[in-house]
């Protein structure tokens, strides 16, 4: 009788077969496929070898790419811990009203597409843009900004295109935390900077680092606010690959690009996890 | 003394983290507001502020039949992919969202994977896959690919509904005769509609966004909406964009609120 009543809780785990062999032929094929042509020796096929990847690695230009593209993601994700944190912590302390206005302005970037988004910034930061015109209007400056195609356009606009990613795992985070430990902490007199850095700081360290993973990826897989707030000048590891499949038609070159960008991206994936998990352990002890 | 010195220590703390957080959610609501304002404008162009406001480029929609053509297929698609989306993901959370075995969790991060794979290394390996097999890229091709990148959002929601759903209730109706499909018709199935609800308009909202997986899989008679804006924009910068953007965020919203009524959105994203 036990053992009938377990059952009735739990589903076959066949249900889950139609996925996973949808998931077998169209996306863990391809993805060997894509492993495979990376070391094709040239585009139109013969030989397997490393030249690829040789090509890559002893370019400068290319490691460039790669590194421009890991050092923005760390700029964005640090620009959007800065301004996401403080969010996370009026949302914290909000009456309901306030909460409820706070989370659709941070869901509303979320779910709105992502080419208007990115357009917006160009509206914003352009030479007949928002920015310029005010700093023009009062008189700081002659002649247009050039904000539009520079580095710190792109990471002010991805930092916004992100910034949800961020906001919500420390929402959840500082939500966890029992506020009779920030009480005790100011009745033991400490003050409120004190207690942020020694309590409320690292007992939200979970919802950083997953905030973090999260902005991280989507930062600097971004091809379209990349390219659009970027322009021609600057080029990040998405559009090299785009390049190279899509205009220069040479397959395992761009192949072999993405798998090192994929790699790339599951290192620090796994650096996050692992972060994550001493994280969990140092807040629960 | 050390009561003022606390005082201002306080105060500072607040006045810096509101200060943060306010400068943060200006961030986060200018673009939108700013899309929609300048959508407004009577001149040709996207100066700021508009020398004069008027509806004509919302006018100017209903001509705009290349937007229109692209805005169907993106509808046709998304609406593909979410459908498939929650039939395959949604028989494969009940498969996995009770069992503690390894085929269970490992199925369980390789659908979760495409979420943190760069888009546009899979578009790019799925053209390749397809060309391969000799299958011309078609809309069929396309469904397949937002499928995969779809799904995740799905199962992500159904699995954490089924984690929440206490199995008693399940038993107490077996107890009482109920066949395991009049269970799952009638207790399991209104208990996670919320969260396949949730998840499916995210699903749908991701596949209506997408453009890496669309730039690959689509055939050229495919226009998608994300694509055709964004060639748009890096050509000229058309002032009808704007008013089809102010078009979407209206909807957006209007959507999000009817969700957070319905499936209680906010809750499951956080």
């Amino acid at each position: 009788m036990a053992a009938t009543l377990r059952n009735v809780t739990t589903y076959d785990l066949k249900l889950a077969a139609p996925l996973a062999a949808g998931f077998v032929v169209f996306f863990v094929t391809p993805l060997v496929i894509l492993l495979a042509l990376s070391f094709q020796t040239d585009p139109q096929g013969g030989r397997f070898g490393l030249t690829q990847y040789v090509n890559f690695l002893g370019d400068s230009f290319s490691l460039g790419v790669l590194g421009s593209t890991l050092w923005l993601g760390v700029k964005v994700t640090a620009l959007t811990l800065l301004l996401g944190y403080p969010v996370a912590w009026l949302h914290q302390r909000s009456p309901g009203w306030a909460r409820g206005v706070i989370m659709l302005l941070v869901l509303l970037p979320l779910l709105t597409s992502v080419v208007v988004r990115t357009f917006a910034w160009v509206v914003i930061l352009g030479r007949q843009g928002i920015v310029n015109a005010s700093l023009l209007g009062l008189g700081l400056i002659d002649t247009p900004l050039k904000l539009l195609y520079t580095e710190g356009g792109v990471v002010m606009a991805l930092a916004q295109v992100q910034m949800p990613l961020m906001v919500l795992p420390l929402i959840t985070a500082l939500s966890r935390i029992d506020p009779n430990l920030a009480d005790a902490s100011s009745v033991l007199g400490a003050g409120h900077w004190r207690t942020f850095r020694k309590v409320i700081l690292p007992l939200s360290l979970p919802g950083i680092i997953a905030g973090c993973l999260l902005t991280y990826a989507a930062a600097i897989t971004a091809f379209i606010t990349q390219s659009l707030i970027g322009g021609g000048q600057m080029l990040f590891m998405p559009m090299y690959i785009y390049q190279q499949a899509s205009t220069l038609q040479n397959w395992p070159f761009a192949a072999a690009i993405s798998v090192i960008f994929l790699v790339a991206v599951l290192v620090v994936v796994s650096i996050f996890n692992v972060l994550g998990r001493l994280s969990r352990g140092y807040t629960n002890a | 003394m050390g009561n003022r010195r606390f005082d201002f220590d306080a105060l500072s703390f607040r006045i810096v983290m509101t200060g943060v957080a306010l400068l943060a959610l200006l961030l986060l609501a200018a673009p939108t507001v700013v899309v929609i304002w300048v959508s407004f404008t009577s001149g040709y162009s996207l100066k700021f502020p508009p020398p004069g406001y008027s509806l004509r480029w919302y006018v100017e929609l209903w001509n705009a039949w290349q937007l229109q053509f692209a805005l169907m297929n993106s509808l046709k698609v998304a609406a593909w992919a979410t459908a498939l989306s929650i039939l395959l993901g949604v028989a494969a959370s009940l498969g996995i969202a009770r069992s503690a075995s390894l085929t269970a969790r490992v199925l369980d991060s390789l659908f979760l994977s495409p979420l943190v794979l760069p888009a546009l290394a899979f578009g790019l390996s799925s053209l390749m896959f397809f060309s391969l097999v000799g299958v011309p890229v078609s809309p069929l091709t396309l469904i397949i690919g937002h499928t995969v990148v779809s799904v995740p959002f799905v199962v992500r929601n159904t699995v954490a509904s089924l984690a929440q759903m206490n199995p008693t209730l399940l038993e107490a109706s077996a107890s009482l005769g109920a066949t395991r499909w009049f269970t799952f018709r009638r207790i399991t199935l209104p208990l996670i509609r919320p969260g396949i609800m949730a998840g499916g308009f995210i699903a749908f909202m991701a596949s209506f966004d997408n453009v890496p997986v669309s730039l690959f899989l689509r055939d050229a008679a495919t226009d998608m909406l994300p694509i055709r804006m964004w060639q748009d924009l890096e050509g000229k910068l058309d002032v009808t964009v704007a008013a089809l953007s102010g078009v979407l965020i209206v909807a957006t919203i209007a959507l999000m609120l009817v969700m957070e009524r319905v499936a209680g959105l906010s809750k499951r994203l956080t």
